[in-house]
């Protein structure tokens, strides 16, 4: 009888909240960060093969899409990034009340927003 | 292991409407049943209530239901004030006391489940064995190696001080139940409540078997699957926070090897 036990429900009945959804954004970045590293190892090795390759593999960055998986890259490590510095605060055992909790993971989605467009804004002013 | 589908034994059937009421002030409770004797799969039901002859708590709701409408419901209840821990339970997506829990504060139709992620003996009954297993494994006594004292074991205010936060907790599992750490993991994470708990023996100024107690928590599953996703602070009835509790523990970790 014991063996027919049924499973409670669980994360589908969950109410989500935002603490919750940063820590799993915080491990899906990370992940995402590792492959954007195949393409930085990409760019460099094409560096070092040959100018034409080099210029092959910068047309694909160039690329609108290109583009958009570099900004999806930058909004991801500055994400994580912020949120290694929320998780360092809380690892000195400060930040714990509820309303700084709350502070802490709104300020890592709002900064890792911003940061992300103002990296890409002097990124293009360079350019011109 | 993570599995975010219930096994097929698990998975919720339409349940039964019951029988609305004839008042005005009307609210309908949806509420997990599971029956171990009819071999059915569980389901969710919904009841009326009129809530002019009701209680405030979603407990009084609970036994406004068993009292007059179906003595079939189950669920474990005792102080009816916060301080038992029995009425544990899932209310609104949140755990919580349902004797803590108005029904005022819940929006629309008041869902109730058990504590996620546990095996049902019945309806709103889940087994606890196991997080009384991991309770009883961290040693929650005082352990002491000196000559027990002709009077009692002393302890200055400020030492008594560092329990506070800790000693309220009422082990009701509000917060290990609200962990996803805990339900991927729960067969060898021990989870907020507990760890929590052991963090009041780690902390107490008259224990004195702190090597040992660490040195029992120093392991990848048993402490270090917590990740801070702090769901064990927004559960807490009582208001505490094991989330920090278990970063204390992490720093008498590296603080001991330094």
């Amino acid at each position: 009888m014991i063996k027919n036990r049924p499973l409670s429900p669980h994360l589908l009945i969950y109410r989500p909240m935002l603490s919750m959804t940063m820590s799993i954004v915080h491990r899906i970045t990370g992940v995402a960060l590792a492959f954007g590293m195949i393409l930085l190892i990409w760019w460099f090795a094409a560096a070092a093969t040959s100018d034409e390759y080099f210029n092959f593999v910068n047309g694909v960055f160039a690329h609108w899409f290109g583009r958009l998986v570099m900004f999806g890259f930058t909004w991801a490590l500055l994400h994580h990034m912020l949120g290694g510095l929320r998780h360092f605060i809380w690892d000195t055992g400060r930040g714990f009340a509820l309303n700084k909790v709350e502070w802490l993971v709104r300020a890592n989605l709002i900064g890792s927003i911003l940061l992300t467009v103002l990296i890409w804004i002097i990124g293009y002013g360079v350019r011109a | 292991m993570v599995a975010f589908a219930l096994p097929q034994n698990s998975k919720l059937t339409p349940g039964k409407i019951w029988p609305i009421p004839a008042a005005t002030n009307l609210r309908e409770f949806k509420i997990y049943r599971w029956n171990p004797d009819d071999g059915q799969n569980p389901h969710v039901d919904t009841y009326t209530l009129d809530m002019d002859s009701c209680g405030p708590m979603v407990l009084d709701a609970l036994i406004k239901i068993k009292n007059e409408q179906d003595p079939t419901l189950t669920f474990r209840r005792s102080c009816r004030e916060g301080i038992c821990g029995s009425c544990a339970m899932n209310i609104d997506g949140t755990n919580t006391l349902a004797c803590l829990k108005a029904c005022d504060d819940v929006k629309g139709p008041v869902k109730i489940y058990p504590l996620p992620h546990m095996a049902v003996v019945k309806d709103l009954v889940p087994d606890m064995t196991h997080f009384y297993a991991q309770h009883r494994s961290i040693e929650p006594w005082l352990k002491t190696s000196t000559p027990t004292p002709q009077a009692e074991w002393k302890q200055s205010e400020s030492e008594r001080a560092l329990l506070d936060g800790l000693y309220e907790c009422i082990l009701c599992a509000c917060c290990s139940t609200s962990c996803p750490s805990y339900w991927w993991n729960g067969d060898r994470y021990l989870g907020p409540a507990v760890l929590l708990q052991a963090y009041r023996w780690l902390i107490d100024s008259r224990d004195e078997a702190t090597g040992d107690r660490l040195d029992n928590l120093e392991d990848p599953f048993r402490l270090y699957r917590c990740h801070t996703i702090m769901n064990c602070a927004k559960a807490c009835p009582k208001g505490l926070s094991p989330a920090k509790a278990i970063a204390e523990i992490k720093k008498m970790m590296v603080e001991r090897r330094v």
